[in-house]
């Protein structure tokens, strides 16, 4: 029974299936499944599936948000169980995420944000026209190791510059990666404005956020 | 059903004033028949026929019976016994271009005659390529005798294909052997007419000329109840009139003869109203597939044969060019697509350029992505919920997030073609770090992966064995003792 629902758990993930992954997830508490587990080997295997399905070209866009809404719906119901015991899932990283000031463009951002969560990182996303102050007042506030900031037009996409300026005027550049994306933004603007990560999709930006924070 | 995008390229005065002339052609000059069983079929059934010069004159009652007995669609069944292909209507299907002379040899990029394996390569190719409908004896293989080029060809793809095939014989006897083959592979002679698997191409010369090889083929097709597919081929310029117009009449004339002819052999049966017409290019002396004015032709007979309410075939999605390069891709997807907008139901010539002489794997991978393209096209908009958006975006209001929404989800997979990795929609950075490859660069790794993933069907042991002693003893009877072996 507890490996039936924990596999159950993992196909409504791959079906793309958010309420069901919800109930079973209430289901499998209930049934005295411990939290560490169903994240363990029902949530996370389903993910993984997802994660392999969209490389290989079966899955698309919808089907990895739809996942990713899934195991939210999940996670909001364990994380407070994970508290009561005095547990706490190993996260990769704290990201704080948005769209720079002057710029509207959300989907690129929401996308990398969703994905990152879904993989288990912390991910503050502040939405889009961030002012600069905003993004280094969330930082020091939740001890982000992360800062991702998005442009979708060439105009914008030079606030990344003045953001990672302000953040060395505030001494806060040496213990915080930068990554940064957006249609406009190549490996080279990278370099050239000095952020530490960069990637060509969403899932891309996971397996960056990964090598940021020593995990391969 | 969505509204079906559909072209037609003449008004209905001149579809009319096609139809007249050709009628009156059949009867004046009348059509030259060089077979003495069409020529008596023909006398027999009231046409004038003059032995010495071989001419028939078809009166129009003749014609307008036939037209009432061949049958305005059929099906075409898979190995398996699923009807996978209607020739009918608007469906629109397509195969490869049919005997090669030559291929695009993978490695050193260079033409060269085909032998068995780049043939079976090919076969597997196609069972691999689910845009691709059914087969064709897509090459003439080098390493067997000339005598057995043709029915070599359909041996090998009986061993390793699913899909129905589109076929030819090039000579009266091997069309024979041939259907033996065939029967062989559907078990007996009534159950391969009951569920066709193949169809014979059999082409009139222009102008208005039947060989006897063609038209005993044609009368052989008919009596066996085997699908005839005819490929009437007016030459713009040299074999037909110059205008458009006047070629689409003697298109008209010669198919319509041999509608009748076939009719005659046998009331009823399947028999497809096709061609591959050219517009002569008036500097190289050549046959230009990729030329507009080809495609006009081919569209306007295919509206004449849905007209007279036949099922229609074409070849079209070739290219003039002798590489697989920006010219070959635009040709062939003008064609390609031309051909979907007309609703042609078989549409042969993915994997073919050089005029219709040269066979390409990694073309026929990028030609499947065209007709992905083509067949989304017709396809249309559909307008899958009622309303239409009104629901939806009231609720959705002036947020973007349409992309996280169920609605997406509910119909993305039903609304948008999934091309392969041979098409790039990537980012730039993406490419670059993918290695800067080019959409045949990417073609070629795609067949090395389908090929990878083929999976031979699962014929019975002593089929195979039939099939090869039929093959073997037409080959002894050319004095070529020993077949080559079967790829794996």
């Amino acid at each position: 029974m507890p490996t039936e629902i924990l596999s159950e758990i993992t196909q409504s993930l791959v079906d793309g299936e958010p309420d069901i992954t919800y109930e079973l997830t209430h289901k499998a508490l209930a049934s005295g499944i411990e939290p560490m587990s169903i994240i363990r080997e029902g949530l996370m295997p389903g993910m993984n599936i997802v994660g392999e399905n969209f490389a290989s070209g079966e899955f698309f866009l919808p089907d990895l948000i739809i996942a990713a809404e899934g195991m939210k719906k999940a996670m909001d119901v364990l994380e407070p169980e994970l508290v009561a015991r005095q547990q706490a899932i190993e996260s990769p990283g704290t990201v704080v995420i948005g769209t720079v000031k002057g710029d509207i463009h959300e989907i690129g951002k929401t996308l990398v944000a969703t994905m990152l969560s879904a993989n288990g990182f912390k991910v503050y996303d502040l939405g889009v026209d961030v002012p600069t102050a905003v993004f280094l007042d969330k930082i020091k506030e939740v001890q982000a190791n992360i800062l991702g900031l998005s442009a979708l037009l060439t105009t914008t996409m030079t606030m990344q510059r003045e953001v990672i300026q302000a953040l060395r005027d505030a001494g806060m550049r040496q213990t915080l990666r930068v990554m940064v994306g957006g249609a406009p933004v190549t490996r080279s603007w990278m370099n050239e404005i000095g952020a530490d990560g960069y990637a060509e999709d969403a899932m891309g930006a996971v397996k960056v956020a990964k090598e940021l924070m020593g995990i391969s | 059903m969505a509204f079906r995008p559909k072209l037609n390229v003449l008004g209905p005065d001149l579809v009319k004033k096609v139809f007249d002339e050709s009628l009156a052609l059949l009867i004046d000059p009348g059509v030259r028949v060089h077979n003495q069983e069409a020529l008596r079929l023909l006398e027999g059934a009231g046409a004038k026929v003059d032995d010495g010069s071989q001419i028939a004159r078809i009166p129009e009652v003749l014609v307008q019976q036939a037209l009432t007995t061949a049958p305005s669609e059929f099906l075409l069944f898979d190995l398996s016994g699923r009807s996978v292909i209607h020739y009918g209507g608007d469906d629109v299907q397509y195969d490869p271009g049919s005997a090669g002379i030559s291929i695009l040899d993978r490695k050193s990029g260079k033409q060269r005659p085909p032998v068995t394996n780049d043939f079976v390569q090919f076969v597997k190719l196609v069972e691999m390529l689910p845009q691709i409908d059914a087969q064709s004896t897509a090459m003439v293989c080098l390493d067997v005798a000339e005598e057995i080029g043709d029915l070599y060809r359909l041996y090998l793809a009986l061993n390793y294909m699913r899909k129905p095939i589109i076929t030819g014989a090039f000579r009266i006897d091997t069309w024979w052997v041939m259907k033996e083959l065939l029967v062989a592979v559907s078990g007996g002679e009534a159950e391969l007419a009951a569920k066709p698997i193949a169809v014979f191409d059999v082409c009139p010369s222009p102008p208005l000329l039947w060989s006897d090889l063609t038209c005993q083929n044609l009368i052989d097709c008919a009596k066996a109840g085997i699908p005839a597919e005819l490929v009437s081929m007016p030459l713009s310029g040299a074999t037909s009139p110059v205008t458009l117009a006047a070629a689409v009449v003697q298109h008209t004339a010669e198919s319509l003869s041999g509608i009748v002819i076939h009719q005659l052999a046998r009331t009823g049966a399947p028999i497809v109203w096709g061609g591959s017409p050219a517009a002569f290019d008036m500097r190289e002396g050549t046959t230009p597939m990729g030329a507009a004015e080809t495609w006009l032709i081919d569209a306007a007979y295919v509206q004449m044969g849905k007209w007279l309410n036949l099922p229609t075939h074409v070849y079209m999605g070739m290219s003039d060019a002798k590489i697989v390069d920006v010219q070959c891709g635009l040709e062939s997807m003008g064609g390609a697509l031309m051909a979907a907008l007309i609703g042609a139901n078989m549409v042969s010539g993915a994997g073919m350029f050089d005029f219709e002489t040269c066979l390409s794997p990694e073309k026929l991978v990028i030609d499947a992505e065209i007709i992905g393209l083509s067949k989304r096209v017709v396809f249309g908009v559909e307008q899958r919920e009622d309303p239409i958006a009104l629901d939806l975006m009231r609720e959705v209001g002036h947020r973007g997030d349409y992309l996280a929404h169920p609605h997406t989800r509910k119909w993305f997979r039903k609304e948008l073609y999934f091309p392969s990795e041979v098409i790039d929609r990537g980012s730039y950075d993406a490419w670059v770090q993918k290695g800067e490859k080019d959409a045949f660069e990417r073609a070629s790794e795609r067949v090395d992966i389908l090929l990878q993933k083929y999976e031979p069907p699962s014929l019975p042991r002593e089929t195979r064995l039939e099939l090869l002693k039929i093959t073997q003893r037409a080959a002894q009877k050319f004095e070529m003792l020993e077949l080559p072996q079967l790829p794996e």
